[in-house]
């Protein structure tokens, strides 16, 4: 099922996960404060640690919150992993998007933003033929570009169109965010921040200059945010029907 | 006699070598210099002895690569955003050059030793500016700041 890595944890183990990673936190407003603090919000695994499948990273997207026109969190990505549009929209970086959806009856359009759907079952993964497209152990779906060929297959079997292949050469790269020429890439869930305890930038522009329509958090733990407000209400995977068991789930979509 | 012809072989083979050594010396100018990289004045000393690293700095870059990527274990000490921030060199305009410059430290071996490397095809060959990354650390602090308020307000709601 979904979120299947939480059944195969004993309920002892998982606590004591939660309390190894969470003497930092308070019990006051868990995500937000902590993070305000410059303490880990969803958990920092200490650096020379691997992760695990104990976590699995997911994010909620309430459209509704989602206001039409705003693309802070596109602008929050391109600045964070420093990908910009080329003048050639065809082939530019698709790290995330917004879609506008319009009923074509009613003409009511709605608007959300698109982006890897880092998937329990990734169909990328599945074609790779060098293994660079793989998954993380905590759900995460990341390009190895040391051994992607660019033969964007990737590409070609995603159905959320997530993926983008680099045309041009460049040499002006983000410290944390490698790309380059002749590599395919995606959102990777701003790895290097999560793997830091931070959240991804999407999510943090969102929740500072947005409607806070993004909630990042470990579905695999009952208790983070993102748990809580998946159980709270009813949410929708796009493409549900490819059974791919997506990280990004959507509600009042 | 005996003496004599030894004494002009000596001088003939001092010729020949004197040639030789000149021609070299008219080749070098076209050659690739030998290089002299700069050591970086900020670290007192590299994760492990020179001789070490000279021999060795790809392997460690090669495992931490596959580990990082694959495991997210993302120690700094042989992680390659360490070693370019430590070995930046500065060009004319007081800025640390990219790989296209030949100044740049792990370009001044690599073409000596004719070693095309890859590296910076994706990966950033010069550190963050400093001052950038103060107004980036200001501007998460605001953001977060801004998204603490907007939750407490939230809360009172």
């Amino acid at each position: 099922m979904s979120d299947g890595g939480n059944d195969m944890i004993a309920p002892d183990r998982r606590a004591l996960l939660k309390s190894a990673v969470g003497l930092a936190t308070t019990t006051i407003a868990p995500g937000v404060t902590l993070y305000a603090f410059g303490v880990a919000e969803v958990g920092a695994k200490p650096a020379d640690q691997a992760v695990t499948s104990a976590k699995r990273w997911g994010l909620l997207i309430d459209i509704n919150k989602c206001p039409p026109g705003c693309d802070k969190c596109v602008t929050a990505c391109s600045e964070e992993n420093g990908w910009k549009s080329s003048g050639h929209p065809e082939t530019d970086a698709q790290w995330i998007r917004k879609v506008t959806l319009r009923d074509p009856r009613t003409g009511v359009k709605r608007e959300a933003p698109a982006m890897c759907q880092h998937c329990a079952s990734p169909p990328c993964v599945d074609v790779c033929p060098t293994g660079a497209s793989f998954k993380r152990a905590d759900g995460i779906v990341l390009v190895d570009k040391h051994i992607c060929i660019g033969c964007r297959y990737c590409m070609m079997a995603c159905p959320y169109k997530a993926r983008s292949f680099v045309h041009e050469e460049h040499d002006d790269q983000k410290v944390e965010a490698p790309r380059g020429k002749g590599t395919v890439e995606s959102c990777t869930f701003c790895v290097t921040r999560v793997d830091a305890g931070r959240i991804p930038a999407c999510v943090e522009a969102c929740a500072a200059k947005a409607g806070a329509a993004m909630t990042f958090g470990d579905l695999n733990d009952p208790a983070s945010d993102v748990s809580k407000a998946l159980a709270s209400g009813a949410s929708a995977q796009i493409r549900a029907d490819l059974g791919l068991d997506p990280g990004v789930r959507y509600r009042n979509l | 006699m005996a003496a004599v012809s030894l004494r002009r072989i000596l001088l003939a083979a001092l010729v020949v070598v004197g040639a030789a050594l000149g021609l070299l010396k008219a080749e070098a100018a076209d050659r690739t210099p030998v290089p002299q990289p700069v050591k970086p004045a900020t670290a007192e000393k590299c994760v492990a002895d020179t001789q070490f690293m000279r021999r060795n700095h790809m392997k460690m870059l090669l495992h931490q690569r596959d580990e990082t990527m694959h495991e997210g274990i993302r120690t700094k000490q042989y992680s390659l955003a360490n070693c370019v921030s430590c070995h930046a060199v500065k060009g004319a305009d007081g800025k640390p050059v990219v790989y296209s410059d030949p100044k740049h430290f792990c370009r001044t071996c690599h073409s000596y030793a004719a070693v095309r490397i890859d590296c910076f095809e994706c990966h950033a060959s010069r550190p963050e500016e400093k001052a950038k990354a103060a107004d980036a650390s200001a501007g998460s602090r605001d953001a977060a700041l801004s998204a603490l308020s907007a939750h407490v307000a939230e809360m009172k709601r």
